[in-house]
């Protein structure tokens, strides 16, 4: 900690958040808030005067609230920076000058409460998320009695408890009495494992956390009796199973079975109510102590990020990889990686192992100091080109400029185009080429997927990042659904023009799906909100012109809905069998009459 | 092979259809995926593999581009979010443009899950097979522009995940800028008292 602190490379920013990322790989350009500490970080010596003086008495929410605070504080005592923090909205000197006492203690005049927030902006190449995780709350678990019953704590709040450096200096006593306790149960997967209540996956540290926790206690104390309740200890890493067998030799009792109850006695112990597994027999278990092992989830801030960082998140709310094998800490963005709790529950060594591959996979971006580019770009026709601004209005990127009034033709930046194909599907002349997914490239692919049979098919347009990606997870997790559609990838929804979709009904297509990433997800910014508009306009005119809007499909399906999009696939072929031949023909008919709609034979940007 | 002559030059086309050991072959037939494309235009060679992305595998198909001169190439096997970037560096080593490579689907999206109907899936494999051979029929090659980079890192989050990957970009020479929400670094593992598997204290 301390080496990050004084790293001459580091510059730390504490009290920060980021609060916009633009740009790409290579050079992101970032803004991030800097809140006011209201003390002069490099001059504070950490002496402690002014929180001696601070009349101000909050509770310390570094140790769970089991100790308590100043206004101004030192975050705890080994923090980096060690400078003391002042927070405003509980100083009193805030509101005109009525205290100002830590002011006049300090002799290094560090304090200063005109200090202001700072809007930092930086350019940078790469970018590591490790936003980590937040401890569950159990107070939902009624069951457990947690803050009904002050001697049932969390496992966070056994940690403060038991540290020499935390509030009762290392001791263990019962919060209500302030004894020591003569035993003490856990109580394992809380929050965690459960379709109930909390997360329904396996938090990963807390077995061998509790584990931990009962030697600790067995060295302060080897007559403790200790139980613990579980559903299974997994204690699969190096090293783990030592542990856990040392722990039951020291004679800490592992009853199989959660608790269905907890109740209080009059002297503030607990009496633990379960079924034993092992026995099948109901059980009553009285405690001095109840400790919740809770699990682990997605950090508060991981939604806002992915948002801003248009990245994807799996289906428990952690950042998702671009391969959970072979890419597991690289983000399906280039540039962007993973370490540590950010991408899902993991003890300190894999923080630290995914850590140093995160590191090595930015070094490795960086090293030659420059990037190669993603080739597949728009282009102008300027010949084609009317001028109408279209193209502009809709690239998430601004990477179009055109001049409506003096009618010069669109031009791209092309770094700063990111490929997703939005103009090119938008520009009502065909005036842009988006390469690797041009018009003609991707009609053929409709032509031959419509040959023979056109009415047993389902053309399916999936993009690359999160529907494309969700099909594959319904692979590899063997998920079974009906074998009638067929993929075509784009690299974004907003790449899918009208003219594809009028090209396939044309060609005799019973049903066609448009699938991209959720509102909100789009791997390009936004540009998922024009395929919704557009499918939304598609549909009106298939209203007018007598087909049935219901034939052009639009479903959302992230990366990692596997299931959801086996789901979709059956019911498109319910909506498949109830196309008739009849239908079909007469479709066919009404798109070669209607002018906008004729199917395109033209090879204009072949 | 420049542009000018490239454009020129009639698609010679090479298809291979992966078993993925058991993984495709054990539900689609992949010699009725072969034939179905063999007929199509400009189709010079099709053939199965049971590894395409193995080194025996690609060197079929690298040899296969030296003695027929093909110029661009099918593989139908797993899915391109897979081995897309394996099979274009193939490209690259045989001197071919990388983006004159398509892939069809055949293992994620199409026998891992239509397990229990091998007709179907052979049709749907044919069909995925096919498209990619009109596909890449009319794919153009493309080059990557070359753009300045700032050898800079922002870490978010100054964890325990968060120090280490800054330590480790800094020692390496990179500059970093870690953003930390708190008045200090050192996240959950800063209020931990012993830690496991070593018992130790955290920090
Ligand atoms: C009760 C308990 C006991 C544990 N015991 C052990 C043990 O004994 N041994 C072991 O190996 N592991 C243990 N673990 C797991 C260990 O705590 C984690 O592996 C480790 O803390 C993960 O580190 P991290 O950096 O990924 O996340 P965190 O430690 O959660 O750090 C994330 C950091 O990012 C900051 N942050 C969050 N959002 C933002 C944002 N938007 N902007 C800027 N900063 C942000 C946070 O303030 C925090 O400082 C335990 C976990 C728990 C809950
Ligand atoms: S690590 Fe153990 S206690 Fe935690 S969720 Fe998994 S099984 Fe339950
Ligand atoms: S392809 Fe997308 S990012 Fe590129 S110019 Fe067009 S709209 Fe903008
Ligand atoms: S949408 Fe098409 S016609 Fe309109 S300005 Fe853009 S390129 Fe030109």
């Amino acid at each position: 900690m301390a080496d990050a602190g004084r790293h001459p490379r580091i510059t730390l920013l504490t009290l920060s958040e980021v609060t916009d990322i633009k740009g790409y790989v290579g050079n992101f350009h970032v803004k991030i808030l800097k809140k006011a500490r209201y003390v002069d970080e490099k001059a504070c010596t950490a002496c402690g005067e002014c929180a001696r003086v601070c009349p101000v008495v909050r509770p310390d929410e570094f140790n769970q609230g089991l100790s308590s605070r100043k206004a101004i504080y030192s975050p705890f005592p080994q923090a980096v920076p060690s400078a003391y923090v002042l927070n405003a909205n509980e100083c009193l000197g805030h509101n005109p000058a009525v205290c100002a006492k830590c002011i006049a203690v300090c002799e290094k005049g560090c304090i200063n409460f005109h200090m202001s927030d700072e809007e930092i902006e930086v350019t940078v190449g790469t970018i590591i998320v490790a936003v980590g995780m937040e401890s569950y709350d159990p107070t939902e678990l009624d069951e457990y009695g947690y803050t009904r019953f002050p001697n049932v704590l969390t496992s966070l709040e056994f940690e403060r408890l038991i540290n020499a450096g935390g509030p009762t200096k290392g001791e263990i006593v019962r919060l209500s009495d302030r004894r020591a306790p003569r035993s003490v149960g856990f109580v394992q997967c809380v929050g965690s494992r459960s379709a109930r209540k909390g997360r329904s996956y396996c938090s990963n540290v807390c077995c061998m956390n509790t584990v931990k926790s009962t030697l600790v206690l067995k060295e302060h104390d080897p007559d403790l009796d200790i139980k613990v309740f579980y559903i299974d200890i997994r204690a699969f890493g190096k090293g783990f199973e030592d542990l856990y067998t040392r722990s039951r030799r020291l004679g800490v009792r592992y009853i199989r079975g959660l608790p269905g109850t907890v109740e209080e006695l009059p002297d503030g112990s607990l009496r633990v109510a379960v079924e034993n597994a092992a026995t099948g027999r109901l059980e009553f278990h009285d405690l001095d102590m109840l400790v919740l092992a809770v699990g682990i989830q997605p950090a508060e801030s991981t939604r806002k990020l992915q948002e801003m960082l248009g990245l994807q998140l799996t289906s428990d709310g952690f950042f998702l990889e671009a391969h959970p094998k072979l890419q597991p800490v690289d983000a399906a963005t280039r540039g962007i990686f993973f370490a540590g709790c950010a991408e899902g529950p993991k003890d300190i060594k894999d923080s630290v192992t995914q850590a140093s591959a995160a590191a090595a996979r930015a070094m490795r971006l960086m090293q030659w100091g420059e990037i190669l580019t993603e080739p597949i770009t728009a282009e102008v026709v300027a010949e084609h080109c009317i001028a109408c601004g279209r193209c502009a209005q809709v690239c998430p990127y601004n990477a179009v400029t055109v001049d409506k009034k003096k009618k010069t033709p669109a031009t791209i930046t092309t770094a700063a185009c990111a490929g997703c194909g939005t103009c090119a599907a938008e520009c009502p002349t065909g005036a842009i080429i988006m390469n690797h997914f041009k018009d003609i490239q991707i009609r053929e692919q409709i032509d031959t997927m419509l040959a023979e049979n056109p009415a047993e098919k389902i053309l399916t347009f999936a993009c690359n990042w999160c529907s494309y990606a969700g099909a594959d997870s319904a692979g590899v997790s063997r998920l079974q659904y009906p074998p009638n559609a067929r993929l075509i990838r784009t690299m974004c929804s907003g790449r899918v023009a009208e003219s594809f979709v009028w090209h396939a009904f044309q060609k005799g297509a019973p049903v066609v799906l448009v699938s991209g990433c959720h509102i909100g997800d789009c791997h390009y910014i936004n540009a998922n909100h024009w395929t919704e508009k557009r499918i939304a306009k598609m549909r009106k005119k298939m209203e007018k012109l007598g087909i049935r809007p219901e034939r052009l499909q639009l479903e959302w399906v992230s990366a990692a809905e596997g299931v959801r999009f086996a789901k979709v696939m059956a019911q498109m072929e319910q909506l498949r069998q109830s196309v008739t031949a009849e239908e079909i023909a007469e479709t066919v008919r009404i798109l070669c009459e209607h002018k906008d709609t004729r199917p395109q034979t033209d090879d204009g940007d072949a | 092979m420049d542009a000018s002559t490239f454009l020129s030059a009639p698609p010679r086309v090479g298809v291979y259809v992966c078993h993925c050991g058991l993984n495709i072959a054990r539900v689609v037939d992949c010699g009725a995926v072969v034939r179905s494309v063999q007929a199509m235009d400009d189709v010079a060679v099709a053939r199965e593999l049971p590894y395409a992305c193995s080194e025996p595998g690609q060197q079929v198909i690298k040899q296969d581009i030296e003695d027929m001169g093909l110029n661009r190439i099918v593989v139908a096997s797993c899915s391109p979010r897979l081995h897309e970037t394996t099979f274009r560096q193939m490209m690259r080593d045989a001197g071919l443009n990388p983006f004159l490579l398509e892939m069809a689907n055949l293992r994620e999206q199409c026998s891992w899950v239509h397990m229990h109907d091998p007709e179907a899936a052979t049709r749907k494999a044919a069909d995925l097979a096919r498209m990619a051979v009109s596909r890449v029929r009319r794919l153009s090659p493309l080059h990557p522009q070359r753009l300045p980079l700032t050898k800079k890192t922002l870490v978010i989050g100054g964890g325990v995940a968060g120090i280490q990957a800054a330590l480790d970009l800094a020692d390496s020479g990179y500059e970093v800028v870690l953003v930390e929400k708190r008045p200090s670094i050192g996240g959950m593992m800063a209020q931990l008292d012993k830690t496991f598997p070593t018992m130790d204290c955290s920090i």
